[in-house]
């Protein structure tokens, strides 16, 4: 079968000089760039969302990541690459499918068609030079994509990248992305000035030379794009109202942990929560801060106990099976009422799991991890901006609770992009210098307000508050107990905090009408997914609304009451639950997604679960879908 | 937030400490347990030096010789099995201006928690780090732990333990940045109290294997040793640990320079008799705290700087 290319200065283009280019208005759209690893495509990507951002659209990015550092090269599971998704107004996740693909090899781009990524139809910019490689089995294999990609109906356009790269530099593998940024820059109409100012700050630590040769690919590409494609895309723009940041959920987190006053962090390399450490790496230091790179996960967490112990602001940062390993130090950080932040950027699990994707499994591990009873608090940013605010949140909620803060983020938001408005950072983040002040006579290191369970803390260098902080049931004293009324009495105390902590926290507000027949339920990153669901089957006629968590520990008020305004209640939610119909599975059996097992047993209303764990956020698409299938019985514009 | 605030309740201070202040509640230790001994001796160490009790923290893990903190009236940290010298790191990091001690047993510091042991080692952050090792795990009645000798009857292990016992000296010595190593026994309180001495002064982690009998499951591991003198030997050098009240009492004794590290490593290996004193010592080591001590900024100033940061990010 002879496979067909859109090229690349076709006869009709060549003869008759440069047509106008047919022009796409749209008001959303997903571009990906995928490559092998260490091709550079996430460089591209993010530059080309930064310029985009800086530019006044919409836009969340989403990284293409393989398990292995350097997979094998064109190979279907090896693609790396971003997801970038513009749009005229604020995104707020990764969308659905992509529309336009620049990619480096046919193989990463069938992985990324077989992973049903690609919209219908979607257009694709693709490095030819393996159509004519001199190994046969290379042409074999592209001969043998192009008729899976053809017959899928995408619009391939071949790109003679290799041969224009060469023209620049020697090793085309190295210029390719740069090449790919300026083909964009020009789809798009990006202000190639802008793009070369990032192009500088992303090479910022390579010589002139370096920045100088990546100007020249991207112009390369700009140019070749402007003399031979025949499309482009505009995206309308807005106008910021306010400075806007554009920034990772991973970075987002390391600026909130300084913009709160953070002083130690200590963490044990861990995929995707390891980039927060390298962010840190680079600023904390300016800050006075210490990055303790600890001897394992234990001592991650033992080492930011020690430093909170001793006054000082600490965290620990981890994923799963560092949550895992930490869960002693937790229980123990409850019981000693030393606070704590633990942030924790959940990937797909159980065990090693999958390291690069995304899940949001750990919550039950977070709530109930410990042996014995181990109250603390859990919130979970919902975007990258509140992955910022929840440290700042976090540092202060810890310090007045004396307790174990868990911040649960994901893979999605550690390495999703997206600008957000630029804080105010206020001073008072900072908090105060530790107390040094003597403490009164007969002071006591827990004193518990009977109602609160609240009690200042003695740290080291307070005179007259020496006493011996300890894992065992203790009295107010910090003596060992001796006595079960003691225990009764400390466990009541620390749980009261939670209950106290509880009072002041608002109803959560509902997105969409405050009744109807389904309200969709969620906590963490899926909150742009399932907000843009709950957009589309309203648009449709469905009374769908939704409601996000924030705080899941304790929950707030009034949830009972909101969910009695609905006739369904249903969490949507990245973790495994059995699905209804499965063999053996029934009502009591059926083991269910962790917020809805949590909303079941707090409010004993019977909410059910929609979750699935692909190893990719949630598209829009899929809830709606869910939801459509979801509605309970007898809803008007129900689909039978 | 300035450091120098954490200095504030130090100002004028002419408070005179008795052993007394260092008390704490009736050690609940067994009668003829070594610990006892330890516990007095650190007492004694604290008073002569004048440690202000709310600058001086101990940090300890789980067992019988970990419920030390208890007993004292200074700052403690009782915390999990294996972890004290985490805890201890991240407090003497945060606040290097404390004088922090750990006391583990031996499966604390070379059983569950043998990791943080070497890399503690390694790190050198200026610490005291007591092993009181007896043996055996004795709070959970008399199971094997690493330094059980061979043969040896326990719980676990009924028909004697089916392993040589791990020598802890010669692991400690192996580590690089090592820099002080020592050991000592608690039938000879005045090499005790000498050596805990030299390792409060010491400049950097100061390592203490301290030999020990647990009188309910190996009252009679020493026996021998404590009995016979001449199972014993010292080693004396004019930069070691000196005692002369055991000068005629101990006549073994072996010159070792305990800048040598070599042939404190052959020192260390089994010998017919059981060595003591400072095996190693070496002040000028990187200690981590120092690598890692940073200038303090307000929080005006670090905001300047976050409003740096953020410019990086800017749209």
């Amino acid at each position: 079968m002879a496979i067909k290319l859109d090229t690349v200065g076709s006869a009709e283009d060549a003869g008759q000089g440069r047509v106008a280019p047919r022009i796409l208005e749209t008001r959303d759209h997903s571009v990906e760039i995928v490559s092998d690893s260490g091709e550079g495509a996430q460089k591209c990507g993010q530059i080309f969302g930064s310029v985009s951002a800086k530019m006044g659209n919409g836009v969340w990015t989403v990284e293409i990541i393989p398990a292995e550092v350097e997979p094998p090269p064109r190979s279907l599971a090896g693609a790396s690459g971003i997801r970038i998704r513009l749009g005229d107004r604020p995104v707020t996740n990764w969308g659905d499918e992509t529309d336009l693909v620049v990619a480096f090899n046919e193989q990463v781009l069938l992985g990324r068609h077989r992973l049903n990524s690609l919209k219908q139809g979607a257009t694709i910019v693709l490095e030819n030079m393996w159509a004519s490689h001199p190994d046969e089995a290379v042409r074999n294999q592209w001969q043998a994509a192009m008729e899976e990609l053809t017959e899928a109906g995408y619009h391939i356009i071949g790109v003679p990248m290799e041969d224009l790269c060469l023209t620049v530099v020697d090793n085309a593998r190295k210029g390719k992305n740069m090449f790919a940024l300026g083909l964009l820059c020009w789809i798009f109409d990006r202000d190639v000035d802008k793009a070369k100012e990032q192009i500088e700050h992303a090479f910022r630590k390579k010589s002139q030379a370096v920045v100088d040769k990546n100007h020249e690919l991207l112009d390369l590409g700009y140019e070749w794009a402007s003399q031979n494609l025949g499309f482009r895309v505009q995206v309308p723009t807005m106008e910021a109202e306010r400075d806007m940041v554009v920034m990772n959920g991973n970075e987002a987190i390391a600026l909130g942990a300084v913009a709160a006053g953070m002083e130690l962090a200590a963490m044990y390399p861990i995929t995707p929560a390891t980039s927060v450490s390298h962010h840190l790496g680079e600023i904390f230091e300016r800050f006075g801060g210490v990055l303790h790179q600890a001897e394992d996960e234990i001592a991650a967490a033992g080492v930011a106990i020690g430093a909170s112990y001793a006054g000082r602001c600490a965290f620990t940062i981890t994923s799963g099976p560092g949550l895992a390993l930490k869960t002693e130090f937790l229980g123990l950080a409850v019981m000693t009422e030393i606070p704590l932040v633990l942030v924790d950027v959940q990937r797909g699990g159980p065990s090693t799991g999958l390291p690069t994707k995304v899940e949001q499994s750990d919550l039950l591990a977070a709530m109930f991890g410990q042996p014995g009873d181990a109250p603390k608090i859990i919130l979970a940013p919902a975007t990258i901006e509140e992955c910022f605010h929840s440290m700042i949140t976090a540092r202060r909620l810890a310090e007045i609770f004396r307790t174990v803060v868990v911040v649960l983020s994901d893979a999605n938001l550690a390495t999703g992009v997206a600008p957000f408005h630029r804080p105010e950072l206020l001073p008072e983040w900072q908090g105060g210098p530790p107390d040094q002040s003597a403490v009164p006579n007969d002071g006591r290191p827990y004193d518990w307000d009977e109602r609160t369970g609240l009690s200042d803390r003695f740290i080291p260098g307070r005179p007259g508050g020496m006493h011996t902080v300890t894992g065992l049931a203790h009295d107010e004293r910090s003596k060992v107990a001796y006595d079960s009324a003691i225990n009764e009495r400390s466990s009541a105390m620390r749980s009261r905090k939670l209950a106290a902590f509880s009072s002041t926290l608002l109803p959560p507000p509902v997105y969409g009408d405050p009744e109807g027949d389904l309200l969709v339920v969620g906590w963490g990153s899926t909150k742009g997914a399932i907000e843009e669901a709950v957009d589309r089957v309203r648009e449709e006629g469905l009374n769908v609304s939704s409601l996000h968590l924030t705080f899941l520990s304790p929950l707030p008020p009034g949830l009972k009451e909101i969910f009695s305004r609905f006739r369904k209640v249903m969490t949507v939610e990245i973790n495994y639950s059995d699905k209804p119909g499965e063999p053996f599975v029934n009502e009591q059996n059926r083991r269910r997604g962790q917020l809805s097992f949590v909303l079941r047993g707090t409010t004993l209303v019977d909410v059910d679960c929609w979750t699935r764990v692909l190893g990719e956020p949630l598209r829009p698409s899929a809830i709606v879908k869910a939801i459509k299938e979801n509605l309970p019985e007898g809803t008007a514009g129900e689909e039978s | 937030m300035s450091c120098s605030l954490f200095h504030l309740a130090e100002a004028e201070d002419d408070r005179v400490f008795e052993m007394s202040d260092y008390q704490g509640p009736v050690a609940r230790w067994c009668s003829g347990c070594g610990d006892h001994s330890v516990l007095t001796s650190v007492q004694r160490i604290l008073t002569d030096s004048q440690a202000k009790p709310e600058s001086t923290v101990f940090v300890s893990g789980i067992g019988c010789s970990s419920r030390f903190p208890h007993y004292l009236t200074t700052y403690g940290f009782h915390g999990i099995h294996g972890r004290a010298l985490t805890l201890a790191t991240g407090v003497k990091l945060s606040r290097p201006e404390l004088d922090v001690w750990v006391v583990m047993g031996d499966g604390d510091c070379v059983s569950i928690g043998a990791g943080h042991w070497i890399h503690a080692v390694r790190y050198n952050v200026d610490m005291v780090a007591l092993m009181l090792d007896n043996n055996i795990y004795g709070l959970t009645k008399k199971q094997t732990s690493p330094t059980t000798p061979q043969g040896y009857k326990s719980n676990t292990q009924p028909y004697g333990s089916y392993l040589p016992a791990m020598n802890p000296l010669e692991a400690t010595l192996g580590v690089t940045n090592a820099s002080f190593v020592a050991q000592t026994a608690e039938w000879l309180p005045a090499h005790l109290f000498a050596t805990l001495k030299a390792a409060h002064e010491h400049r950097g982690f100061a390592w203490v294997r301290i030999l020990q009998r647990c009188p309910h499951f190996t009252a009679d591991m020493y026996g021998d040793v404590v009995k016979d003198p001449s199972r014993v030997e010292m080693l004396v050098h004019d930069d070691g640990i000196t005692v002369p009240a055991l000068d005629k009492i101990i006549e073994h004794r072996v010159t070792h320079d305990p800048k040598d590290i070599h042939r404190a490593r052959e020192l260390a290996e089994e010998s017919e008799q059981i060595r003591l004193g400072l095996f190693y010592r070496d002040e000028s080591r990187p200690r981590y705290e120092q690598t890692r001590s940073l200038p303090h900024h307000t929080a005006d100033e670090k905001m300047a700087i976050m409003q740096q940061e953020f410019d990086r990010y800017a749209v």
